[in-house]
């Protein structure tokens, strides 16, 4: 081998590493105007709703910025993101959203965030309702890390276009009386099937699936692949299995349309009308209107879910304890998650309060959607909210349920049967769980 | 016209008196020390950039190291242990190898095809290298996207034009040698143009009179390629392969975002096209922040490389001993 291949590699490695100097000098931080101006960065994923309030409260103090990152983002991308900046103890915004499922990880290193009670959040309490309190809770009781946000209560959304044209009833009230357990969603769906639309019933198994888990899991013990002394109960736990089952049979019934959630195609699959139903957790209102687009306007409404009950989601906002404005930052988390702030977030975006206050008011009891054929989606949703039967998450809980989410996936692709699936969903899950 | 080719300093002068000036040892002291000097800026960042956290990754993959925690535990080679025995590790070994293997053949193939199609006279010869080059240039993120698209399953336009020819739609994300073909697309249609452009720039250095000598003893085209081109191009190809094994084996953001939606870190449902830097990425970053055990997997992805590496270089070295023409008597080609 000649001489000229290592200066080659020298050469390469040196515009490199140039690229490296130039490329390295970026960074994060939030900068203290000349002015006195006090710049507050908001990390979301999702829909929010909160630039309303945002204004709202930028004009009721002139000396505070508000900068929202990562609007309309996928939980998936957001959450590594939030770690690696508490990890390396820059970067983050001055209030990031935690999601319920992450809640506990997050909360097991409390020290990388604000104690909310040194601020005094304790007197907040009753604003909340009292299971969301707790989730901000450390187990000591000695730490608040965040504020509720919403809750994730259940409907299911259909489309009243597609409905129609597979001739079942298009009213909200006769389409709940369709389902009210989930072997009648199945039944219905056969129904849809057999009038040849052109859609499939439902978007995804493992979004229904998610729905049907914390379902069982709320009606029975109230917890689902860990229990409450965070032992993995994946294979014991009925809630589970009977979960599980219910899904198998959606599966074979040939309902879903397979779009892998959050993916393109299950974008695609919004504005091409692909699916005439999908699980329907308060925020997920505001997800269909943004993928659907505004041509939808009126196509889509909301019915009650089947089975009973359930809650999927819903965030905290904390105050990592690197923010250079921390007692700034606390005061707009109070204002954002007072009950004010969560009407006006769901006036906007739709993620149901956690402020029993808020579900009582009547801008949210007497609120429709427009979106969805002036649904009244503040009593659909606000009802079942107060008496709400929350599913503990255990301190795995994103890694188990992402197993056990792509077992039921690879047996909606047909690669694996369901009992093989069933089997990868234990297996997986307990490895997941001894990372 | 003769050349002057001695690029050395003209000598000295004889120094005038028997002690040194202090000029003298100056430029002595300069002479000695200022190529290190000249140099030092490179291994300077490469100890910054380059070494510290190559250093650093292994002193992390001895550890138990919740990323978010703050107390890691010293737990010795057990990363590298439980790694060695994971079998969703060693399937992303396979998914990077067999992947690897999809893209870089018929890519340095093609490159080198392509290279010597541009060698001859064209019209609009510069246009042509340059045009070459175009995919390069593209962003990875928007080219992995818009592939994405391409291979959707149902909205997809590959399987579009394989229904119109009467071929069922493929699973292009959750079949496993689909997946492959799709990602290794990709990664050639980006690579190609710019392995052509290095090849090209080996040929035009090759002098033109081998050629005419072989086209006079009666050697067509084909024999002339395979028998001066390829043999001369040898260091040249050798610096390729090199590259592309890098490259290839540390292909990241192709596959990622090859797949999108939730978990698109596991490259499909059953991990079809998981890499092995995205296995890194799902273990030291979501869901598991488990940042030790990345570390080891990022370690192993190292000795990988280096191993393929050395493999690559005996295979062509073998290859072109056999195939080498006698240039040995033509010193300083004369032109």
């Amino acid at each position: 081998m000649g001489t000229f291949p290592r200066h080659r590699l020298a050469a390469v490695a040196l515009a490199a590493t140039g690229v490296l100097l130039v490329t390295g000098g970026c960074g994060g931080g939030d900068e203290a105007a000349g002015d006195g101006t006090i710049t507050l960065t908001v990390d979301v994923f999702g829909q929010f709703g909160y630039e309303q309030l945002y204004q709202q409260y930028m004009d009721a103090n002139p000396n505070i910025k508000i900068v929202e990152r990562g609007t309309g983002g996928n939980l998936d991308e957001y959450s590594p993101k939030l770690t690696q900046w508490l990890a390396a103890g820059k970067g983050a915004g001055d209030i990031v959203a935690i999601e319920e499922g992450l809640m506990v990880e997050y909360k097991a290193n409390p020290d990388n965030f604000v104690n909310l009670l040194d601020h005094g959040a304790a007197d907040l309490k009753g604003n909340f309702l009292e299971w969301k309190w707790n989730q901000g809770l450390t187990a000591d009781g000695q730490k608040l890390i965040g504020l509720g946000t919403d809750v994730g209560g259940m409907a299911m959304c259909y489309r009243t276009d597609l409905f129609d044209k597979a001739g079942l009833p298009t009213d909200r009230e006769q389409v709940s009386a369709l389902w009210p357990t989930w072997e009648d969603y199945i039944a219905t769906g056969e129904k849809f099937k057999a009038a040849n639309t052109g859609a499939s019933f439902l978007d995804a198994a493992t979004n229904t699936f998610n729905t049907i888990v914390l379902q069982t899991a709320g009606n029975a013990q109230g917890y689902h692949y860990y229990d409450t002394s965070d032992n993995l109960v994946v294979d014991t736990n009925p809630a589970v299995k009977q979960a599980w089952d219910i899904t198998m049979n959606i599966i074979n019934a040939g309902l879903s349309g397979k779009y892998g959630s959050w993916s393109e195609e299950w974008v695609s699959a919004f504005k091409q009308a692909k699916f005439a139903t999908i699980a329907c957790p308060a925020w997920m209102t505001g997800v269909i209107e943004g993928n659907a687009g505004p041509e939808a306007k009126g196509k889509w409404d909301i019915a009650r879910v089947p089975g009973n009950g359930g809650n999927w989601g819903g965030s905290h906002l904390a105050v990592p304890q690197q923010s250079k404005h921390k007692d700034e930052a606390v005061k707009l988390v109070k204002f954002l998650t007072s009950a004010e702030g969560h009407i006006g977030a769901f006036k906007a975006k739709g993620p149901l309060p956690s402020s029993p206050q808020a579900l009582d008011d009547p801008a949210i009891t007497e609120a429709t959607n427009a979106y969805f054929s002036d649904a009244p989606v503040g009593r659909i949703f606000g009802e079942g909210a107060k008496t709400l039967k929350p599913v503990y998450m255990g301190p795995k809980n994103q890694a188990v349920r992402t197993e056990v989410e792509n077992a039921v996936r690879t047996v909606e692709l047909g690669q694996r049967t369901p009992e093989q699936g069933w089997q990868d969903a234990v297996d997986n899950a307990k490895k997941a769980a001894a990372k | 016209m003769a050349l002057q080719l001695d690029a050395r300093p003209p000598a000295t002068p004889a120094p005038r008196g028997t002690r040194p000036s202090r000029a003298g040892r100056l430029s002595r002291i300069d002479a000695k020390y200022s190529p290190y000097l000249y140099i030092a800026p490179f291994f300077v960042i490469f100890a910054i950039f380059g070494a510290w956290p190559l250093a650093y990754t292994f002193w992390v993959s001895l550890h138990d190291w919740d990323l978010l925690g703050s107390n890691p535990t010293f737990v010795g080679a057990d990363n590298y242990t439980r790694l060695l025995a994971d079998s969703d590790f060693w399937h992303s070994v396979v998914n990077t190898l067999g992947i690897f293997v999809l893209s870089t053949v018929p890519q340095l193939l093609a490159a080198l095809w392509l290279a010597n199609l541009l060698n001859r006279q064209l019209r609009m010869r510069t246009g042509w290298r340059m045009a070459v080059l175009v995919p390069n240039v593209t962003s990875t993120a928007a080219v992995a996207i818009v592939f994405g698209v391409l291979f959707g399953r149902e909205f997809g336009m590959v399987n579009w034009l394989l229904d119109l020819v009467g071929v069922d739609g493929i699973e292009w994300k959750s079949n496993r040698f689909a997946s492959w073909v799709a990602i290794s697309t990709m990664v050639d249609w980006r690579w190609t143009g710019y392995n052509a452009l290095i090849f090209l720039a080996a040929m035009q250095a090759i002098p033109r009179d081998l050629y005419e000598a072989a086209a006079i003893d009666g050697a067509n085209r084909a024999r002339q390629f395979w028998t001066i081109t390829v043999p001369l191009l040898k260091p040249t190809i050798i610096f390729c392969v090199i590259i592309s094994n890098i490259g290839g084996l540390q292909l990241f953001t192709e596959p990622r975002l090859f797949h999108s939606g939730t978990n698109a870190i596991r490259g499909g449902p059953m991990r079809e096209s998981q890499t092995m830097t995205m296995y890194m990425f799902e273990n030291a970053f979501a869901p598991y922040y488990n940042f030790g055990y990345g570390s080891a997997v990022a370690w192993l992805l190292f000795a990988l490389i280096a191993i393929v590496a050395a493999i690559n270089v005996l295979i062509i070295r073998r290859l072109g001993a056999g195939a080498r023409p006698d240039t040995g008597k033509r010193k300083g080609g004369s032109r």
